[in-house]
């Protein structure tokens, strides 16, 4: 069992894909020679050349936009977006183009294409290079969006969207890459749409996504300590989102937090806590409760940057707020 | 091809291609009969010539063209057609004169008036009129309508009604044609007022840096919506924004059928021969409003009747065909038919079942 970081879970899910399948090649902004920004695809060009590792200009609209027109001649593109404030300037192709084709058509033809980008906080990049927008593209009908936060996940969850005949908008985290894990030999798979229980817990559900599944996995630690037994589920795809897995879970421990490191306002996570509420009103004993990054922008100094982005101590006081209490008591 | 990943463990999240509401009719050649007009004109075109048999073929066609959407304007002023709708009178010999000019393989990519193009490419007049209708034996099936006609079958890509929008993808298409050598291009069809817009610049920069198999076919009517190219354009020759990315620019007469079919045959061949993509910078004129009920507030109507005097080019080509009137009356007539045989087919045909909306959604 290879022990890989998320960042080399990534490569090695390309890297497999592109050796087995000649439909499948990577575009992007500095992911030739340089590797990518966030050197996933070091090493990438020596064994697959220029024309598979593919760079491009500084062009969001066209790479995309390119992208998609060669899944709409069955191949399977990669387009790396460098960081995810940069699918705004991708977002005309993305939603009105990928994401519409197949609907607009009739069924006539499909846009196997994925893309894959990165941001989040908590290395100081200001306001335009860390924004977590996986919430805009959930409300698109026609694009399936996946927030992997552990190496497997990243590994199993990358192939199939790759083989996804659909367009995937693929989220990573900037923090989460030098995170290791041992993976299995082979990539095994993991379906869209599935959910993950990291550790299982009978007082309060907390359904988390990317980093902050992270420091759910540790506010959940802290409050073991104090007697308290956290559920820890991260959807991993956010849509198709695994709605059972997460209402089985609140059914159970009839207590729900939901985190994610986005702006709470109109948040991934307001659409979890309607979800839950519907399917698991009855169960309900507290109010669901949400954390998320404040509202403002990603500040530039450390100092304000910490204050505005939740972390583990903002889960467990929401865990404590679910169980009515203050500060631990 | 390698494995084909998880696809068989995956739930099934929604209806796939072919589960769908089309199902429900036969969308056959049985359908087709008399409107099934777009025979390919013969082998002489290897040489970039053509035969005074295939200029009468275009006349035809483009004369088809003029009566569809002079029907579908009819129609839509008679309230039976939903949405709006934009026509392209005056512009038929861009699209006949394209289209005719693509070999087998060829793909296009459309835009917001995508009747004649769509035609032109082979999609029969009761497809595209079932489509303005909603039907389900629409081109589109009911999901797409006038700015969304698909043919993928016959290469139609899909218009666009987002404005250089189709660019982009047509760049990427012609890369897939690149990675698997197939001798194929791809062309996209956009106007003067598209040539302002991002993906247009990012879509021809990728395209010729990349040297990919594509044609961009600019159909340059002087007009963006209601805007003249004075007004939105800083430069006067629209082929220069080609040149500035060291693509190959040719000027062409749009409303010469012969011109344009010749000047496409050429500009495929460079493309086709790994030389790269071609910017053609057809002159045309819109001889109709931006949409069907436009009042024209922006034109003077001693212009309008100016153009629509000198810049017919059905009736450019008919003075060079030297056709008489009876003739010209002959095909006249057979198109009639065609357009009316589509317009019953269209009435006839089946509305979706409100529920079929949600078929084709996968997430």
């Amino acid at each position: 069992m290879p022990e890989l970081s998320y960042r080399e879970a990534v490569r090695d899910a390309l890297v497999r894909a592109m050796r087995e399948d000649d439909d499948v090649f990577i575009l992007g902004e500095d992911i030739a020679e340089m590797g990518g920004s966030m050197g996933v695809t070091q090493g990438m060009l020596d064994e697959f050349g220029p024309e598979r590792i593919r760079n491009t200009p500084i062009s969001e609209m066209a790479l995309a936009g390119a992208a998609i027109g060669a899944a709409m001649q069955g191949m399977r593109p990669v387009a790396e977006i460098m960081y995810e404030d940069f699918l705004t300037l991708a977002a005309e192709q993305i939603v009105n183009q990928a994401a519409k084709h197949r609907y607009m058509s009739g069924g006539q033809l499909t846009v196997p294409v994925t893309f894959r980008t990165q941001g989040g906080a908590g290395w100081s990049p200001g306001a335009q290079h860390a924004q977590q927008l996986e919430a805009w593209f959930v409300h698109i009908p026609g694009l399936k969006v996946v927030f992997p936060s552990t190496p497997t996940d990243v590994r199993g969850l990358l192939w199939s969207a790759i083989y996804d005949d659909n367009p995937v908008v693929f989220f990573e985290h900037r923090t989460l890459y030098g995170i290791k894990e041992n993976v299995p030999d082979e990539l095994e798979p993991i379906a869209l749409g599935r959910a993950r229980v990291h550790r299982e817990g009978e007082d309060v559900t907390v359904i988390a996504t990317g980093r902050l599944v992270h420091e759910a996995l540790a506010a959940a630690k802290d409050a073991e300590q104090e007697g308290v037994s956290v559920e820890v589920v991260d959807p991993r795809t956010l849509q198709p989102l695994d709605e059972e897995a997460l209402i089985a879970s609140v059914r159970k421990t009839n207590r729900c937090v939901v985190a994610h490191e986005a702006v709470t306002r109109m948040g991934f996570g307001a659409e979890v806590a309607a979800v839950v509420q519907y399917g698991a009103f009855d169960w309900l004993d507290a109010p669901i409760e949400r954390v998320g990054a404040k509202f403002a922008p990603l500040p530039f100094s450390p100092v304000m940057e910490d204050f505005v982005v939740p972390h583990s101590a903002d889960v467990l006081d929401a865990i404590h707020r679910t169980l009515g209490r203050r500060n631990g008591n | 091809m390698g494995w084909v990943g998880d696809r068989e463990r995956q739930p099934q999240l929604g209806p796939v291609v072919g589960d769908s509401a089309l199902d429900l009719v036969e969308v056959g050649d049985q359908l087709q009969g008399l409107e099934r007009t777009l025979a390919p004109v013969a082998k002489v075109e290897q040489k970039g010539t053509l035969s005074n048999a295939d200029l009468r073929e275009f006349f035809r066609e483009m004369l088809l063209i003029r009566r569809f959407e002079e029907k579908v304007e009819e129609r839509f002023r008679a309230g039976e057609l939903p949405g709006f709708l934009h026509v392209a009178i005056g512009q038929e010999a861009v699209a006949v004169g394209v289209c005719r000019a693509l070999e087998e393989g060829d793909i296009i990519a459309s835009t917001h008036r995508a009747h004649g193009h769509t035609l032109a490419k082979g999609t029969t007049p009761s497809e595209v009129m079932a489509e303005l209708y909603g039907k389900l034996e629409g081109c589109s099936h009911g999901y797409g309508g006038s700015m969304h006609l698909y043919d993928i079958e016959r290469g139609n890509m899909g218009a666009n009604a987002v404005v250089g929008g189709g660019l982009p993808a047509i760049v990427g298409a012609a890369l897939a044609f690149k990675f698997r050598n197939e001798p194929r291009v791809g062309v996209a069809f956009f106007g003067d007022g598209a040539t302002n817009i991002g993906t247009f610049h990012e879509a021809l920069n990728l395209a010729q840096l990349w040297k990919v198999p594509a044609l961009f076919v600019c159909e340059n009517n002087h007009w963006a919506e209601s805007t003249p190219s004075w007004q939105h354009m800083p430069i006067e020759d629209i082929s220069q924004r080609a040149v500035a990315f060291g693509m190959k620019a040719v000027k062409v007469d749009g409303q010469d059928v012969e011109a344009v079919y010749k000047a496409t045959r050429r500009a495929l061949e460079h493309a086709r021969g790994g030389k790269g993509p071609v910017f053609l910078a057809v002159e045309t004129y819109r001889l109709v409003g931006h949409y069907i009920g436009d009042p024209q507030v922006y034109r003077s109507k001693e212009e309008l009747a100016e153009v629509r005097e000198t810049q017919d080019p059905i009736e450019h080509l008919r003075r060079k065909l030297e056709l008489g009137d009876g003739e010209v009356e002959e095909v006249d007539r057979e198109v009639q038919e065609i357009v009316e045989a589509a317009v019953e087919f269209a009435k006839n045909g089946t509305d979706p079942r409100p529920e079929d909306a949600l078929k084709n959604i996968y997430a």
